[in-house]
Formats: structure tokens, C-alpha cells, sequence
């Protein structure tokens, strides 16, 4: 047991029963000016997150006259709403595609990605199976050491996936921390269940699909979020094995776009009439890419603690 | 075959020892119950295999393959002639670790250095806020707090250098600000001392709210009758933190600060190759960035794929040893002895 077992086994912070007194007897009460302060240093460390949001939210909807106001920059302040720049950057064009791509890398990696993890973890999970062993000390050596750039980027070339969809997916597809959190809680499950199953005439495929997987739908979702996440975000293989601009993904618009600030002329974005001012499409392109993740936060956040502990405890 | 029979047969090979090692003799078993042969068993488990194959071949393709790729270290490769025909050179791709190469010499030391001051300053900033996050008596404050404070950590490298240029750039928030007040313009993007000061900003401002889950999960495991009986016997606060909370976390701590060991050659590729443009390449080569432009981009196959060669086998040891200096100071560490 390592000690970061100890340290996450029931990690009950979260679900702490209510306390009748918040303070314990024998706590002293608090100083007024120590709880100030930590009033103050977390207000501080919120606002250094929230703040940016918002200034990029607000710049995206600003019109042209706002952004003059503001002498060309950021704006803090909400000056009148425009939609323009999510209309020029949605309606066809590079930015549009990019979206598109993203999302398909994302839905079709993800579904895969589940698939061989899942059935990976289930193999594994078994005890005395085929292949267990030595695919298990596969699985965990990967975990230890990662291959460099040059030799990934040197199969990748070999297998012809260079500036395909496919070098986006195949990769990163099967996470070995991911697999071994899926394998632990297939272990978990109650054995006897199996083996009733199996003394009922089930068969092994049977006993999968309607004992395990609908047992695990919480293991399904917390990694399915984490592949989800992976896929949304990449940027390493985009950058080295995607060279057709035709084939960027959302992270290398945003490189292109928002980070180095290339122009975005008319023929990359749709819509012939006049474009809106450089900053709120850029800032647009921005909420466009955290937007997705901020919808799946909420459903991350329930999970993922577990998940992240699950996998330190049973590694 | 009886249904109890199959119950204790499946017993028996769950059992670990179920497969009887070689030179032992094996008690006289019934037939039915005897360890089927290895055809017998891929047949009985030829449902999991062709579940799990697809993932370990992928796994083995692009983990384990690209060791075998790591050959080119010691070639002169062209990419034109493939591994195949590519020139054998010995050791030649190596000359780089004796003889210096000014960049890559630049590149390590700029590493080295960014690993100390995150080392330093990333690490302590999760733990100062799980404390003071703990230290919050009220449940529902505590969970919007971690929720705000986790979020950044999902949100990729890309967005994270837009976010800080659109922040503090020329044109950013807080220049715009400055002007709006009269007051002087900072520029921090683009200018090559605050690099990395710039770069230690984005790793706290990411992970230093998803770095106080595993501080929180170790707080709320320390026994809460400590505390009390430390209060009874007299300990203020403060005493509690130094004497209590800190060495209980002391554990954990060696364990995290093992594995940043083992990672100190790889620092944030991503967000720095990112942001080399406007700095230039001195104050901002990483050994991995390195890599990437001396390999990919410049051609340098086989001197990159020696030294990363190299960093792989560096990084490997330091967590070895990392973990050896652990046991000898009493610790656990990553793994046991």
C-alpha cells in the first residue's frame, strides 16, 4: 500500500455528514483578521479566474464603436451586445470547419477510445485469463515510461497516418492510467454475480452486456469525460502530424488565430458584407473552445475526484 | 459437467494457486478440474480476447513500437531510406552530450532552471490553498470555491497562453486598464527575462486548484481526536498546523515531490513551444521543445532521438533514486523496496 493509497481511500470530504456546530469545541474561536484574510486571499484567487472569462466574454460581444472606446483593447465592461463576430466566425469558413473536425475527432475518439479501454480493463480483469499477465505489465510499464517524439512521430509516419484524422485518434486512444482505473472497479464487482450468470446458461457475451456494463455506466462516464476532455484539448499531435490546413482542429485555429493573432480575412471566415473588428472574433473563436468544456464541467466535477482517486488506490 | 463442478472448477482458478509451477507435484485432482491446456483456454476465453486485443495492439503500436524506433539514435536517418537503409553510425549521435552543442546545452540549463522554480514555487501554492481551504467551516462555500478553482485545469494549454496574452499583452486587460488611469504600460509578453516567471504564472494559474484534491483527500483523513487532544493540552492553532497537519502530510509530500522528480526534464512542452515566437529561442528552449525543432522541424533525426533517448533512461533513474534517498530517510516513497 503506498502512501497515496492511504492518503484517498475514502475520500469522504465531499459527503461529510452535516455537523450540528460548525466549530468544534475545543477549536478557539477564529480572529476576525485572520478570517479576513483568507476572505480576501480566496476572493483574490476566484477573481483571478473568473475575471478573464469575463473580459473575454465581453470583448466577443462588443461591436466596433466599443472597441474604439476602449483605445483597441480589452474590455471589462459590457458596452452594448453584438453578435457579429460569432455570426462571421460560424457561418463557413476555416474557424467553422475547425469546430466541425474538433467535434467529430472528439465524439469518434472518444467512442473508441471507451471501447478498447473497456474491453482492455475487462480482459484484464478477469482472473487466470489468457494474456493477462504480461498485457497487464505492458499496460503499467506504459504508464512509466513514454516513448519520446521523434520514435512516435517516426511510427506515425510509418503507418501513413501523417495528416490524417486518424494520427489525431489513434495515438492517444488507449490511456493506460484510464484503463487501470476501469480494470479496478471491474474487479470490484461482485464475482458470484458472474458465476450465477454463467451457471444460468449466459454467455460471456451476455454476462458484459447486461451485467457489467450497466453496473460500470459510473467508470464509463468519468473516463468517457476524461477521453472527452483529452480529445477536445489536443494540440501536441495536431501541431506534429497535421500540415493540410483544410484538416486543422479547433487548437491549431486557436495557435493560428488567437495566440500568434494572424488576420482573419474574409476568405476564412463566412458572410461577404463587412467583418467585424479583429478582437471580438478572436476573443469569439476563444468562448467558442472553452464553451464545450464548461457544459461538461458540471458532470466532470461530480465524478472526477473519484475517478482520480480510484486509480491511486488501486494501481 | 454438473453446475457444482463448474462452481468449484472456477474457484480453483481464481484461487492464485491455481497453476501448478513446474517441479512441484500436484495433488491428484479429478479430471474435469485439471488446468485446461492453452488451446482449451483460448477458446474458453476467446470472447475477452477479441474484446481486448484492438486496445492492446494499439497500446503495443503506440507505446511499445516506437521503443524499437528509438534504433534511429543510433543511425544516420534519412527519411527517404527508412530504417531499413538508413546508415549505422555507433555512437556518433551521442558526441552532442560530450562535446556541448551550444543550443542543447542552452535548452537543458533553461529546463533545469524552469524544474527548480516550479519545483519550488508551483508546489507549495496547492497546499497553502487546500489548508486554507480546509480550514473553511462552510460546506457549501468550500465546494463552489473548488469549483472555480478546478476549472482551469480543463481547459487545454492553447487557451491558457490566449487567455494570459489577451490578460496581460500589449493590448490586454490590464494595459488597457493602465492607459485608462494614465498610469505606465507594463509588457510582460514578449520580453525575454520574465519568460520564465511568465511561464511559472500559467502552471499555478491551471493546476494549482486541481493540485488541492489529493492535499484535501490526505486533510480529512487525519484523525480529528488529534487535533482535540493537542488543543486540550494547550496548542493554538498554529502549533496544530506545524505539529499535526504538516507531518501527517509529510508522506504524500515526498511521494509528489519523487514523481516531479522523474518529470524534471519534461517541462510544459506545449505551453512553451506555444510561446517561443515572440521571446526568441534562448530564453525559452526546453529540452523538449529542443527536440521538436532540432528533429522535426531541422531534420536532426538521429541526435534528437539519442537525447531523448537520453532524457527517457535520466528521468527512469531520478525516480529510482528519488525513491532509494525516500527508503533511506524512512519514507515509503512510489513503490516499496
Amino acid at each position: 500500500m503506498t502512501t497515496l493509497e492511504q492518503a484517498t481511500i475514502g475520500d469522504d470530504t465531499v459527503r461529510r455528514p452535516r455537523r450540528e456546530h460548525k466549530r468544534p469545541i475545543w477549536m478557539e474561536k477564529p480572529n476576525p483578521v485572520v478570517q479576513a484574510l483568507k476572505f480576501v486571499v480566496l476572493l483574490v484567487a476566484v477573481a483571478l479566474v473568473v475575471v478573464p472569462f469575463w473580459s473575454i466574454v465581453v470583448t466577443s460581444l462588443a461591436d466596433q464603436e466599443a472597441i474604439n472606446d476602449a483605445g483597441g483593447g480589452m474590455l471589462m465592461w459590457p458596452d452594448g451586445v453584438s453578435l457579429d463576430a460569432y455570426q462571421a466566425v460560424l457561418s463557413g469558413g476555416v474557424v467553422t470547419r475547425a469546430l466541425l473536425i474538433s467535434i467529430g475527432v472528439t465524439v469518434i475518439g472518444t467512442l473508441l477510445s471507451l471501447a478498447a479501454s473497456a474491453g482492455l480493463a475487462y480482459w484484464l480483469a478477469r482472473p487466470g485469463v489468457v494474456g493477462g499477465r504480461p498485457v497487464l505489465m505492458l499496460l503499467l510499464g506504459a504508464v512509466l515510461f513514454s516513448p519520446g517524439i521523434i520514435p512516435t512521430y517516426l511510427v506515425v509516419r510509418e503507418f501513413g497516418l501523417l495528416d490524417s484524422y486518424a494520427s489525431l485518434v489513434l495515438p492517444v486512444m488507449i490511456n493506460a492510467f484510464n484503463v487501470i482505473v476501469m480494470r479496478a472497479f471491474f474487479q470490484e464487482l461482485p464475482q458470484e454475480l458472474f458465476e450465477s450468470a454463467h451457471i444460468d446458461g449466459a454467455t460471456p457475451f451476455t454476462v458484459l452486456t447486461r451485467i457489467v456494463l450497466p453496473l460500470s455506466k459510473a467508470v464509463l462516464a468519468v473516463v468517457g469525460l476524461f477521453y472527452a476532455v483529452g480529445y477536445w484539448n489536443a494540440f501536441f499531435n495536431a501541431l506534429l502530424y497535421i500540415q493540410t490546413t483544410d484538416k486543422w482542429p479547433m487548437a491549431l485555429v486557436l495557435r493560428t488565430f488567437v495566440v500568434n493573432q494572424s488576420a482573419i480575412g474574409g476568405d476564412q471566415v463566412g458572410g461577404s458584407e463587412a467583418l467585424p473588428p479583429q478582437l471580438p472574433m478572436q476573443m469569439a473563436i476563444l468562448v467558442i473552445a472553452i464553451v464545450p468544456i464548461l457544459l461538461v464541467y458540471p458532470f466532470l466535477q461530480r465524478h472526477f475526484a473519484k475517478g482520480v482517486l480510484i486509480g491511486a488506490v488501486k494501481g | 459437467m454438473t453446475a457444482l463442478e463448474t462452481i468449484r472448477e472456477r474457484r480453483r482458478q481464481r484461487s492464485p494457486d491455481a497453476r501448478p509451477r513446474a517441479g512441484r507435484k500436484r495433488p491428484p485432482t479429478p479430471p474435469t478440474a485439471r488446468q485446461p491446456g492453452l488451446l482449451r483456454r483460448l477458446a474458453r476465453d476467446r470472447l475477452l480476447l477479441v474484446l481486448g486485443l484492438p486496445g492492446a495492439l494499439v497500446l503495443v503500436a503506440f507505446h511499445y513500437l516506437p521503443m524499437l524506433g528509438s534504433v534511429i539514435a543510433f543511425q544516420d536517418y534519412q527519411p527517404f531510406l527508412g530504417i531499413g537503409d538508413s546508415e549505422w553510425v555507433g555512437l556518433e549521435n551521442f558526441s552532442f552530450l560530450t562535446e556541448g552543442d551550444p543550443e542543447f546545452v542552452n535548452a537543458l540549463v533553461n529546463t533545469l532552471q524552469l524544474t527548480v522554480i516550479q519545483t519550488v514555487l508551483v508546489f507549495p501554492v496547492p497546499l497553502a490553498l487546500a489548508l486554507l481551504l480546509n480550514s473553511l467551516a462552510g460546506e457549501r462555500l468550500k465546494r463552489l470555491l473548488q469549483s472555480v478553482l478546478y476549472l482551469p485545469h480543463f481547459l487545454s494549454w492553447v487557451i491558457v497562453v490566449a487567455i494570459f496574452q489577451q490578460m496581460l499583452g500589449n493590448a490586454g486587460t490590464l494595459n488597457t486598464f493602465l492607459v485608462r488611469n494614465d498610469l505606465p504600460t507594463v509588457e510582460i509578453i514578449g520580453t525575454p527575462e520574465l519568460f520564465m516567471t511568465l511561464i511559472t504564472a500559467q502552471s499555478i494559474w491551471k493546476d494549482a486548484g486541481w493540485g488541492t484534491i489529493i492535499f484535501l483527500a490526505a486533510l480529512s483523513r487525519i484523525d480529528e481526536e488529534q487535533y482535540e487532544a493537542a488543543a486540550i493540552d494547550g496548542a493554538n492553532g498554529w502549533h496544530r498546523l506545524v505539529h499535526i497537519t504538516l507531518p501527517s502530510l509529510r508522506g504524500l509530500f515526498v511521494l509528489l515531490l519523487i514523481l516531479r522528480l522523474g518529470n524534471s526534464l519534461s517541462v510544459g512542452f506545449e505551453q512553451i513551444v506555444l510561446q517561443q515566437g515572440p521571446v526568441g529561442l534562448e530564453a525559452s528552449e526546453v529540452l523538449d521543445t529542443w527536440l521538436y525543432n532540432y528533429g522535426i522541424l531541422g531534420g536532426g533525426w538521429g541526435v534528437s532521438a539519442a537525447a531523448g533517448l537520453v532524457k527517457g533512461l535520466v528521468g527512469v533513474l531520478l525516480v529510482i533514486g528519488a525513491n532509494k534517498l525516500a527508503h533511506a530517510f524512512g519514507e515509503r516513497g512510489v513503490y516499496q523496496k
